[in-house]
């Protein structure tokens, strides 16, 4: 005679308590992008059509956008929202086209790497930008640098 | 006079009949390595079906053509296969909707091992069904002698996603289904969808905890290729979306 196993005992047991980074990865995706939809079309607003538009981009008009904190933490959000967007994204990617393995793992981590470097380093050069550095060469400062 | 009276013509009162062809991915485990296609010329009527067109390759020209069919009548779920591209019951799909001006493709449905010609081992598929408890766990009795009562609007909610004939037509027409077969695919939800909304039900926090897995419903990327492949019309990507907001809420 044949017994046909309990059906409750699930082959894939429920996933045990903690942080669910899958669920919080996809609510992510969806508050990050619509704050990234104002944070992008102010941004292109505010350089491309305010004032004289596109022809007033040079070195001096975003040194003077980052003196100001408001414009510092905007282009901060936008970097840390997209970036975290994008590389989130590109691990879905992986996780769809690769098999686990070990170019999965090196793919992730190289996508953790980049996403995190450019982070740091655009975070560092929004906070710290110094358009008149005190005692560099006159020849090497912009024009507006009062001397 | 009388002589071009009798050249009239006699009326044609025969359903017009067509030859179609079709091309049908074989492959036959003990002598191919790869699949091949296969093409067959078979006279058909509009009014026929596909599964017609089978039967007739499999009766009259190929015996070895190979293929799951139950009811023919598109209830059993028994006979889903990708035909020009796309996944449908071959009772379902009538001649006369399909351009026969070129070759009709049909072949297996995909991301499911191949075994022989048209059919596929469904095994991976019922084991994501069976994850996920697809049957009433009630702690209340029902009253003696009685039914447990549901009022309309109860019955309304899961009704949707109670028209399921598991004939897997959406799961294999999922792009994530198809990478490495891990998904639960979106069979395996809807009928988690039917038992989470059913009021009925006292264990939708055991089935959103087991859909809240790395391969559970975040892994959906909203393409609707299900709800275009399914047969029976339930709005596979919204009983998805619902049990995602199910989850995030932490109830049905």
């Amino acid at each position: 005679m044949t017994t046909i196993e309990s059906p409750r005992a699930p082959a894939r047991p429920a996933q045990r308590r903690g942080v669910n980074w899958e669920k919080w990865g996809w609510i992510y995706m969806r508050a990050s992008g619509v704050v990234l939809i104002v944070l992008i079309f102010g941004h292109l607003f505010m350089n491309l059509m305010v004032g004289e538009g596109v022809k007033a981009i040079d070195f001096g008009f975003v040194g003077g956008k980052w003196a100001e904190p408001f414009w510092q933490w905007w282009d901060v959000l936008m970097l840390w929202l997209a970036l975290i967007h994008g590389a989130n994204g590109m691990r879905t990617l992986v996780n769809d086209y690769t098999n686990p393995g070990t170019v999965q793992k090196v793919l992730k981590g190289a996508l953790f790497a980049s996403a995190a470097v450019l982070i740091i380093l655009g975070t560092l050069v929004v906070f710290t930008f110094e358009p008149c550095p005190a005692g560099a060469p006159a020849d090497l400062l912009p024009s507006f640098c009062a001397a | 006079m009388s002589t071009a009276a009798l050249e009239v013509k006699p009326v044609d009162t025969a359903i017009q009949s067509f030859t179609v062809t079709f091309l049908i991915r074989r492959f036959d485990p003990d002598i191919d390595t790869e699949p091949r296609w296969q093409d067959f010329d078979v006279e058909m009527y509009a009014t026929d079906r596909v599964l017609d067109a089978l039967h007739k390759i499999k009766w009259e020209q190929d015996g070895s053509l190979t293929f799951r069919r139950s009811c023919a009548h598109g209830i059993c779920g028994s006979d889903a296969m990708r035909i020009n591209g796309r996944n449908r019951l071959a009772c379902k799909t009538l001649i006369k909707d399909l351009d026969i001006s070129k070759p009709i493709y049909v072949e297996a449905i995909k991301g499911l091992p191949l075994e022989k010609d048209l059919i596929v081992d469904m095994e991976p598929f019922f084991a994501s069904f069976r994850d996920v408890q697809p049957f009433l766990i009630a702690n209340s009795k029902a009253e003696p002698g009685k039914e447990r009562v549901q009022s309309v609007a109860e019955r309304e909610r899961f009704d949707d996603t109670t028209k399921c004939i598991l004939c897997a037509a959406c799961t294999s027409s999922c792009p994530v289904f198809w990478t490495d077969g891990q998904y639960f695919g979106p069979a395996a939800i809807v009928n988690a969808h039917r038992f989470i909304f059913d009021s009925r039900d006292d264990a939708a926090s055991v089935r959103l905890d087991i859909l809240n897995d790395k391969e559970g419903v975040w892994r959906c990327r909203t393409t609707f290729n299900c709800t275009e492949a399914c047969p029976r019309g339930i709005e596979v990507t919204k009983a998805i979306a619902e049990v995602k907001q199910a989850i995030m809420r932490g109830k049905p």
